[in-house]
């Protein structure tokens, strides 16, 4: 057996699951000793090029309460046809159509190379996929026009049997009928008054169908009405692309000392409505579009006075945010709605003041929706990020999902559970806790196998019904006895982001100290658990390797703009939370710890530590904190920058130093959704502060004297540096007072 | 005491008549028709004031006339059948058409001294007949026993129709024939068509004898309520009557002969002639009573219906006059000879008294008198009245001398209207064709003829009026708004701005009780002049604005007194001093006048207009031009209709005609559109878009305009978006199956997008259906035919929801005015509807079962001249009066939030408000009273101002001098007004009786105060007031107040609405539709009108019949050939298309003219009126009969006749 770092990643290629144990401790409050919950990491939607699509359906166990797709982990009697479910251990007929199995004749399902697989349904209409746009026009005519040309550009990126629909708002909240001669039609709704489904059915005359046809005989049938909102691209791709040429500002004044008046709640919820009443169950995508905060109606964030700014950090503290509250019950419905009927909505917010992320962040939470936030439409930010939602695979197919449910079997923890996504894309993750029911009396028997099967239904961009089934087991362990193995099991990067996602799901209801104070002690615990000590000797502790980054990450995480709200708004906060729940292992590590590489004439360009001791004048620092790409010039080379030398031939080397990293942002910026900032900066300049807070303050105005050292650049900051955090943690780790 | 006084009028008709009768017949038919001239030239002129004394004479003449033919007829039929027969004939045929035509010959006047001699002989007859009953009320009772059939009758009619004297002598008396009376009256009316049935030949009339008895007893239904229990107390006051009542009215027919009997033995002896009539007739004297009238007919007929008369002869013979010619060369002749000598007498001296009811009653009053004598009343007035002061005027007036005077100026012009008479002839001969049945019949009728014309008023008024009429002179009424004049603004505001009631004031509020004639004023603000008027200047009084009162605030006028050389002033409201502005100072010269007086239209002008300052404007804000929203019903009756299509394609034209101060300049005026079913559909026209935007907003119950810019355009710049919008809603909506709609919401948005816009404005709305989809505003079908006539029928007319109230609040406070174009195929609730557009100064157009092609012309039309009329928008007014008076009430298409101040969204050159004044104080005879209208309104461009109307009139300590100067249209469009708005909370019946009361309070305080003191049973009208009980006849039969069968509770909701904004010229029309005929139309001058009476029309001839709502062309069916040719290009009857909607163009003289005439009558109305063509005795005839007021319509209302008897019978119970 490999170690296991290779078997984790071998698992994560092939399944998209990494466990933070990967031997589970066997009975329940062995695990809850863990301090790590026993939790996987999934990506349901892991990009597989090599796993083609099975064209058939999945064999179900029959027992009605179990229902777990057939599994290489299932055994199976040849002969008398027959499986035995792994899961509830139901013996199972296979269907007719598996007569010509045998030993040598197995379907994939029962290769253990496909312990992920995929399954197309061929029942069922072909759904088409919806994009319905939801455009503030409340903004610069600037703005306004770079958004009108992007959304006019995605049309050409969609497949031309999707159906669009158009809402656009301000003081008002019109939704666009598409397709009309001559004149052009909306329905325009006040946006201050929140209209039920039903309300609106009505007032878009969409109940009309059956009484009208039923009057009409014999005529041709009429098309579903709700074409009249939602049509397929390929017949009004002109009507729109004018339609959306001509959309202007929104008209109505606005006073001095006034914000204009933005219906965005409303907007959002006759989008739900409308895609509610039209295709409920189908796969769908409400594409906000908003350029500033929600002045009236449901959902306003706040006032159209401008001397009231909007909410900040402290004023929530203070309780001093008084539309919040509403104003996040009124998403959150709107939340549950949409993910009831498998409907994503997506945020694209691009202001330079909030927007009200914060209280509309549970829209794209709950429903694997995007949100992006971006300072104007007319960024490259903001037009990349939007032209990335619409890209596709190799076959031409969009990378995100539509309508999707995840279901878990698993052994020994409770039955089945759902949960609905409805938007995933390839790299969405799902952090999944478990729990091991097993009462310690009881443990399970030495040497079992827990099993899991993950299964994901979802809407593939091509219209099919897809089913993804990924079955995995890990050992059981008894804790006592088996305490190294489980330790050896550990696997800190997941470990640290599935604790990360917890301490964000409290940072979202807690105080952010008492958050802290709450990874701290389970930080120490964890020490305390797994470190190899002697009682108040802190300079004896000793940790394993497969535990030794873990303190690291939660030293960064402590930082991150995920439990810090100092200097961020909270819809930044928001913002930061939201990417860092939805993606990969990988990508949250970065954003809880950047990567930092440095350019020099030193030598080829290499990671160097994420420390102020990094920043030495003669190097070009690239910082990826997944939200920036930020590039650093060191004092001298600044220097030499401005005086020109790159332009000189016989300075070449130093045009190609000064190169490589924006070289190497470029790649990052082309691969990475959504685009992060990029700042090219230099050593005293105002946006160096982006690196500065970022890198562990080992120098600092306080220290640096002591350091008495000419490299790295003292930060001004009060901030511990990881070495007193490290200090910290081993006394405490070893304190028997703890 | 009908007895008595049958008896002495038997006498003295039988006097009289010999002598009129010879004289008349003597001179042959030009004599008799002198006499009668003389007497009705001499009432007409005479009549008003002195009527009383005259009235005596009138009221038994026309009453007389009236009832002793009818009763006569019906009861001498029974008995005397042979001669009623004769009699019947010729009284009623005759004495209607004879005696108006003696009348209007009368008016030739050479006879006067014939007639001048009769009268005394009459009035002595009277006098006894009089003294008998004053005297001896116990006679009466016994002679009821006997006579009660003739004489109740008699004095039933005479005391009904005329002021008889006897019945206030009578007093308890009168009241029992009042009942009888009534019978007479529905005598009246039943008996003219048994009558004509009978008619023709004399011998019928004595089986038509009999039908009069029933005319008894019908009769009784028809006074009916009123009558029957007037006998009993009226019997019962006369103590020993009551049985006798009783009896009377059974008796009639039975008794009759009996009692006849003895009263021919006495002075009755006359009527006994009734009765027998056609002995009476041959006798002459006796029948002379009503043959006389018949005789003076027949006589005029003669004149100028010789010709005529062949056909009519046939017919004559049987009812009335007409019996006269054929008969009449025998008859005649005998009435004449009787007749003439009679009534001449008699009537001269009614009518004269009377000045109004005399011409029509002259002939009846010869009839009457018997009656009337009988009364006693004029028995005492004849030779009292005579001699007395009262009396001897009527005498005189008949001279017409003594009338003149009396009568003002006016009443000899009045006289004038006699020439009108002819019209009315004519129409007699047709009777006599129609009606020729029962002479007996006829003889129960009042003569129409008899009575006060308003044919003749209206002539006569336009004849007179021949000089501008200068607004200078204070107290001076105004010539009728029939008459065409020009007005010379003189200091006061021209009529057509401004019409009182009243120009004489009464100084004391004790007076104007007393008088219970309403003190109002008619005001039109934004009348439209005629060309050669000069509009009301604009004066500047600069940044300060204009100059006003420093306490009442009153705007500088003439009625400002320049003191202390100029530098201050003392207002002529409050009498507080102000300073002059030095701005504004000037010298006085040596009167005390301002040097520069003649130069400022504010010191010497009755209306001008003030520039307004931003101290004028809301929110002292200069207003944005205003806005025109049409907001059309795209539901599938609209579009079926052919609605939508229309009004889309008009719209591209008119939209070139919005209204503009200068032709020279585009409008300024913005517009906007909206279309709605369920929901409302906003459009965006804005130059920039190459196409319209449709903006659905289904959220119908929170309006909200859901747009701003590009909702409002400017026409020109936004003309390519508009007219490719105008074409695609048709397109749009052709397959809507929407059939629900919604109003509240409607009208919202259109407050919605003017309050966004900030500006005022106009919503033009198209409307089909009730709206009953949900939203606010949602109605139910609430049309309950069972309500009506009950105490909750006012509830039909609230609205039913209090929405719209406030909807209206809300519209007045933003300046919105509401037009409401209504095109339904059933109940629509126009009272709900209504109410936004009645409160916001708006209009409702309503175009039932609406039809594209044929509906199309009336409603394109209304609607362009609606989009095109100048109006000022979200306008105040305010009526300031002098220290005495006050405006108190107001009657209009308005909103108050208070007391004082009119609050009009919009206000249209057509709208009209009605003030009524009250005393708060006394008033001087000497300032006379004052009253400064002042509307301040946005013009068309945008301009603020302020127009004032001044108005100054006289007071006066004397009520005659009230009397004098009166106008009657004006009251009865104050007293419609009054009376459509109490319906909301009154039920129709105490409605029409408070009307019928305050009228008769008026006439009998006249008849009280300011007539001579003749008999109590005369009737006597203010020769100003002449018409009142015609008119007041025609609105109580309105639609709205009496609605027949057939009406919907919404078309009474309409007129109801409508007439609220009326003026008086259009009130007029309205209640007295004006029928012209069209035998022959020659030159420019329009036909002379005929009254509105089914009598007057030929089933030869072709009418052209305007309301001001409609216009019927109405076809008789044996019109000539050559007249059909003419008009519709076809020959024959049968194929004239009943559907046609316009005249075909035929190039012929008469084609053409009539169509001038048409264009002509539409151009005059605010509404364009459509053409219907009514082929006699087609079913839509029934609709062209509703509007012939003069006649008993089908709903129950009653005849012009009968309803003067009961006016007669109200007035004299109101002075007993």
């Amino acid at each position: 057996m490999a170690t296991f770092p290779e078997f984790i990643s071998q698992n994560e290629e092939r399944d998209g699951v990494r466990f933070s144990w990967n031997v589970w401790p066997s009975s329940r409050l062995e695990a809850t000793r863990m301090v790590v919950p026993l939790a996987a990491l999934l990506t349901p939607l892991r990009e597989r090029p090599d796993l083609p699509p099975i064209q058939y359906e999945p064999v179900l166990c029959s027992r009605a309460t179990c229902r777990a797709v057939l599994n290489p982990l299932c055994q199976v009697d040849y002969r008398a046809k027959l499986w035995a479910c792994n899961f509830c251990y139901q013996r199972n007929q296979f269907p007719p159509t598996y007569t010509g199995i045998s030993e040598v004749n197995q379907p994939a399902e029962l290769l253990p190379q496909f312990s992920t697989i995929e399954y197309v349904v061929q029942r069922g209409p072909q759904m088409p996929l919806i994009f319905l746009y939801v455009v503030d026009t409340c903004m610069e005519d600037e703005d306004l026009q770079a958004l009108k040309e992007s959304l006019q550009m995605s049309l050409s990126l969609l497949p031309p049997t999707a159906l669009v629909g158009l809402i656009t708002f301000g003081r008002m909240v019109q939704v666009h009928e598409l397709g009309c001669e001559g004149i052009s039609k909306s329905y325009v709704f006040r946006g201050t008054k929140d209209l039920s489904a039903k309300q609106l059915q009505e007032m878009l005359g969409l109940t009309k169908p059956s009484a009208a046809q039923g009057a009409r005989g014999q005529q041709a049938p009429q098309p579903p009405l709700s074409n009249r909102f939602l049509q397929p691209v390929q017949k009004i791709d002109m009507n729109l692309t004018d339609l959306l040429g001509e959309l202007q500002r929104d008209p109505w004044p606005v006073t001095q000392g006034k914000r204009p008046l933005r219906s965005l709640g409303v907007a959002m919820s006759i989008a739900v409505g409308l895609l509610e009443c039209t295709f409920p169950n189908t796969g769908a995508r409400i594409m906000t579009f908003i350029g500033g905060p929600a002045t009236q109606g449901p959902g306003m964030v706040v006032g159209d006075e401008l001397k009231t700014p909007i909410r900040s950090w402290h004023d929530i503290e203070k309780d001093n945010a008084k539309y919040m509250k509403k104003s996040t019950k009124h998403y959150e419905a709107l939340a549950s709605r949409a993910s009831a009927n498998g409907h994503i909505m997506d945020i694209y917010a691009c202001a330079l003041d909030q927007t009200g992320l914060l209280e509309m962040k549970c829209c794209p939470n709950h429903t694997g929706g995007y949100m992006v936030m971006a300072d104007s439409f007319n960024t490259s930010l903001f037009k990349q990020t939007f032209q990335r939602v619409f890209a596709k695979d190799e076959q031409g197919t969009f990378k995100m999902a539509f309508a999707a449910t995840l279901e878990i079997k698993e052994i020994g923890t409770g039955g089945t559970c759902q949960w609905k996504m409805c938007g995933l894309d390839p790299s969405t993750t799902l952090a999944l806790y478990l729990e091991v029911v097993n009462q310690h009396n009881a443990p399970i028997p030495q040497g079992g196998r827990g099993a899991l099967q993950f299964v994901t239904q979802y809407q593939h961009s091509s219209g099919q019904r897809r089913i993804r089934v990924t079955t995995t087991a890990r050992n059981w362990a008894d804790a006592q006895t088996q305490i190294q193995s489980i330790a050896a099991s550990f696997d800190q990067e997941a470990a640290a982001i599935l604790m990360a996602r917890l301490a964000v799901q409290r940072a979202e209801s807690e105080e952010g100290p008492d958050v802290l104070r709450w990874l701290d002690r389970q930080l120490i615990r964890l020490c305390q658990k797994f470190g190899d000590y002697h009682k108040d000797d802190p300079n004896s502790f000793r940790f394993s390797e497969t535990f030794s980054l873990y303190p690291q990450f939660m030293f960064h995480l402590r930082r991150s703009p995920f439990l810090q709200v100092f200097n961020n708004s909270p819809d930044e906060s928001s913002y930061y939370r939201h990417q860092f729940v939805r993606h990969d292992l990988t990508q949250a590590l970065i954003m809880v710890q950047p990567v930092l590489y440095a350019y020099s004439f030193n030598g080829p360009p290499e990671p160097v530590l994420l420390d102020s001791s990094s920043i030495l004048p003669d190097r070009i620092l690239l910082m990826d904190t997944f939200f920036q790409i930020l590039i650093y010039h060191g004092e001298m080379v600044a220097q030499w920058r401005k005086a020109g030398y790159q332009e000189m031939t016989e300075y070449e080397n130093f045009r190609h130093l000064l190169q490589a990293p924006v070289d190497d942002a470029q790649e990052l910026l082309h691969t990475r959704f959504p685009m992060p900032r990029y700042i090219d900066t230099e050593h005293g300049g105002s946006q160096a502060r982006f690196l500065l807070s970022k890198v562990n303050p080992s120098q600092t105005h306080n220290n640096m004297y002591n350091w008495g050292q000419e490299s790295g650049a003292p930060i001004l900051t009060d901030d511990v540096s990881l070495q007193v955090f490290m200090d910290h943690l081993k006394k405490l780790a070893v304190s028997s007072a703890a | 005491m009908n007895v008595n006084q049958q008896t002495p009028m038997a006498s003295p008709y039988g006097q009289p008549q010999p002598g009129y009768g010879q004289p008349g017949y003597g001179a042959g038919y030009p004599a008799p028709y002198a006499p009668y001239n003389n007497p009705a030239s001499v009432y007409q002129p005479g009549a008003p004031p002195q009527g009383c004394s005259p009235y005596a004479s009138f009221p038994s003449k026309a009453v007389a006339a009236n009832p002793v033919s009818d009763l006569s007829s019906p009861l001498d039929l029974g008995p005397l059948r042979g001669p009623p027969t004769s009699v019947p004939a010729p009284v009623s045929a005759a004495p209607q058409a004879y005696s108006h035509y003696g009348q209007g010959e009368m008016q030739n006047g050479p006879p006067p001294g014939s007639q001048a001699p009769p009268r005394p002989a009459v009035s002595q007859p009277y006098n006894q007949g009089a003294v008998n009953l004053s005297g001896p009320p116990q006679p009466y009772p016994q002679q009821y026993g006997a006579p009660p059939p003739m004489q109740q009758v008699t004095n039933q009619m005479t005391g009904m129709q005329i002021s008889t004297g006897p019945p206030t002598a009578a007093g308890p008396g009168y009241a029992p024939p009042h009942s009888s009376q009534p019978p007479t009256s529905a005598a009246y009316s039943i008996a003219p068509h048994p009558a004509y049935t009978q008619g023709p030949p004399p011998a019928s009339m004595a089986p038509s004898q009999p039908p009069p008895p029933r005319d008894p007893a019908p009769p009784q239904p028809y006074y009916g309520g009123p009558p029957p229990p007037q006998h009993p107390a009226s019997s019962a006051s006369a103590a020993p009557l009551p049985p006798p009542p009783s009896s009377h009215q059974s008796f009639p027919p039975t008794s009759y002969p009996g009692p006849q009997a003895p009263l021919p033995a006495g002075p009755q002896a006359p009527l006994p002639p009734g009765p027998q009539a056609q002995p009476p007739y041959a006798q002459g004297p006796p029948p002379p009573g009503s043959q006389p009238h018949y005789a003076p007919a027949p006589p005029h007929a003669h004149g100028s219906y010789p010709a005529a008369r062949g056909p009519p002869p046939p017919s004559q013979p049987g009812p009335y006059p007409p019996a006269g010619p054929p008969p009449t060369s025998a008859p005649p002749g005998h009435y004449q000879g009787t007749m003439p000598p009679q009534p001449p007498a008699g009537q001269p001296a009614t009518y004269h008294s009377g000045p109004p009811p005399p011409r029509a009653q002259m002939p009846p009053s010869s009839m009457a008198q018997t009656n009337h004598l009988p009364p006693g009343p004029q028995g005492p007035p004849g030779p009292l009245g005579p001699p007395g002061p009262l009396q001897q005027p009527p005498p005189q007036p008949g001279m017409q001398g003594g009338y003149p005077p009396q009568q003002n100026g006016a009443f000899g012009q009045v006289r004038g209207p006699q020439p009108g008479y002819p019209g009315p002839y004519p129409g007699q001969q047709n009777y006599g064709p129609q009606a020729p049945a029962p002479a007996a019949q006829a003889q129960k009728r009042l003569d129409p003829d008899a009575i006060p014309s308003p044919i003749q008023v209206i002539e006569d008024d336009r004849v007179k009026t021949t000089e501008p009429f200068t607004t200078g002179v204070r107290g001076q009424a105004p010539p009728l708004v029939t008459s065409n004049f020009h007005v010379k603004d003189q200091g006061n505001a021209s009529p057509r701005f401004v019409r009182c009631t009243a120009y004489n004031m009464p100084c004391t509020a004790d007076m104007a009780k007393q008088s219970q004639v309403p003190l109002a004023a008619v005001i039109k603000p934004l009348a439209t002049l005629p060309p050669d008027e000069t509009p009301p200047y604009l004066v500047d009084h600069g940044e300060a604005g204009p100059i006003r009162c420093n306490r009442c605030k009153a705007y500088m006028c003439p009625y400002m007194q320049f003191i202390e050389g100029g530098r201050r002033f003392q207002c002529g409201f409050c009498s507080c001093v102000s300073d002059v502005p030095p701005h504004y100072f000037q010298h006085l010269d040596h009167t005390g006048k301002r040097v520069d007086c003649y130069d400022r239209p504010e010191l010497s002008l009755g209306s001008y207009e003030f520039l307004a300052t931003v101290d004028y404007c809301k929110n002292n804000k200069l207003p944005q031009p205003p806005a025109f929203i049409f907001l059309i019903d795209v539901s599938y009756n609209a579009v079926k209709s052919g609605m939508v299509n229309i009004v889309c394609q008009e719209l591209k034209t008119l939209l070139d005609h919005l209204p503009r101060e200068n032709p020279e300049m585009d409008s300024v005026v913005r517009v906007g559109f909206v279309t709605y079913n369920k929901v409302l559909h906003f459009y965006n026209v804005k130059a920039s878009l190459a196409q319209p935007q449709m903006l659905v907003v289904s959220d119908v119950a929170d309006m909200f305009v859901p747009l701003l810019d590009g909702f409002l355009v400017n026409v020109k710049e936004s003309r390519m978006v508009i007219d490719s919008l105008l074409d695609q809603i048709p397109e749009m909506f052709a397959d809507t199956r929407e059939t629900e709609t919604v109003f509240g919401p409607v009208i919202q948005a259109g407050l919605e997008a003017l309050k966004a816009a900030d500006c005022a404005g106009k919503l033009f709305v198209f409307h089909t259906s009730l709206p009953i989809a949900e939203a606010p505003g949602k109605l139910k079908n609430r049309e309950d035919k069972k309500l009506i006539g009950t105490d909750k029928e006012k509830s039909l007319f609230q609205p039913q929801v209090g929405f719209y109230s406030t909807l209206a609040k809300d519209c007045v406070a933003q300046g919105c005015c509401v037009d409401l174009f209504l095109f339904p195929n059933q109940y629509v609730d126009v009272a709900t509807l209504g109410v936004v557009p009645v409160s916001t100064g708006g209009s409702v157009y309503k175009y039932t079962y609406f039809q594209a092609q044929s509906d199309r012309e009336r409603f394109l039309n209304d609607l362009r001249r609606n989009v095109e009329k100048p109006m000022g928008f979200d306008a105040v007014l305010r009526v300031r009066t002098s220290t005495g008076i006050r405006a108190t009430d107001f009657f209009g298409s308005f909103f108050m939030s208070n007391t004082t101040d009119v609050e009009l969204a919009g206000l249209d050159c057509d709208k009209t408000v009605t003030v009524e004044f009250r005393h708060d104080d006394k008033l001087s005879e000497e300032t006379g009273a004052l009253m400064q209208c002042a509307v301040l309104y946005t013009s068309c461009s945008g301009q603020r101002r302020l127009r004032v109307h001044n108005m100054a009139v006289n007071c006066c300590s004397q009520l005659a001098d009230l009397y004098r100067n009166c106008e009657t249209d004006t009251i009865i469009n104050f007293f419609s007004k009054y009376a459509f708005r109490s319906v909301l909370t009154s039920p129709t019946k105490t409605v029409r009786e408070g009307l019928v009361n305050q009228c008769a309070a008026i006439l009998a305080c006249y008849r009280k105060n300011c007539a001579s003191p003749s008999s109590a049973g005369q009737l006597i009208l203010p020769e100003c007031m002449k018409l009142l009980p015609v008119y007041l006849n025609c609105v109580l039969k309105s639609d709205v107040l009496l609605p027949a069968a057939d009406v919907s509770l919404d078309d009474r909701a309409y007129l109801r609405q409508l007439l609220s904004g009326m003026d008086v010229s259009e009130s007029h029309v309205f209640f007295y539709p004006r029928l012209l005929p069209l035998m022959k139309l020659e030159g420019d001058s329009l036909p002379l009108a005929v009254r509105d009476s089914e009598e007057r029309l030929s089933k030869g001839g072709a009418y052209l019949l305007e309301t001001g709502l409609h216009l019927f062309l109405w076809v008789g069916a044996n019109a000539q050939q050559e007249l059909l040719l003419n008009i519709f290009g076809t020959p024959s009857f049968g194929q004239i298309d009943p559907n046609l909607t316009s005249l075909p163009v035929l190039d012929n003289p008469f084609s053409k003219r009539l169509r001038e005439i048409v264009d002509a009558f539409r151009a005059q109305r605010s509404r364009y009126m459509k053409l219907i063509v009514v082929k006699q005795e087609d079913k839509a005839e029934l609709i062209f009969r509703h509007f012939l007021v003069e006649d008993k319509n089908a709903s129950g209302g009653a005849s012009y006749v009968d309803f003067l008897c009961h006016m007669h019978k109200e007035i004299r119970q109101l002075l007993s």
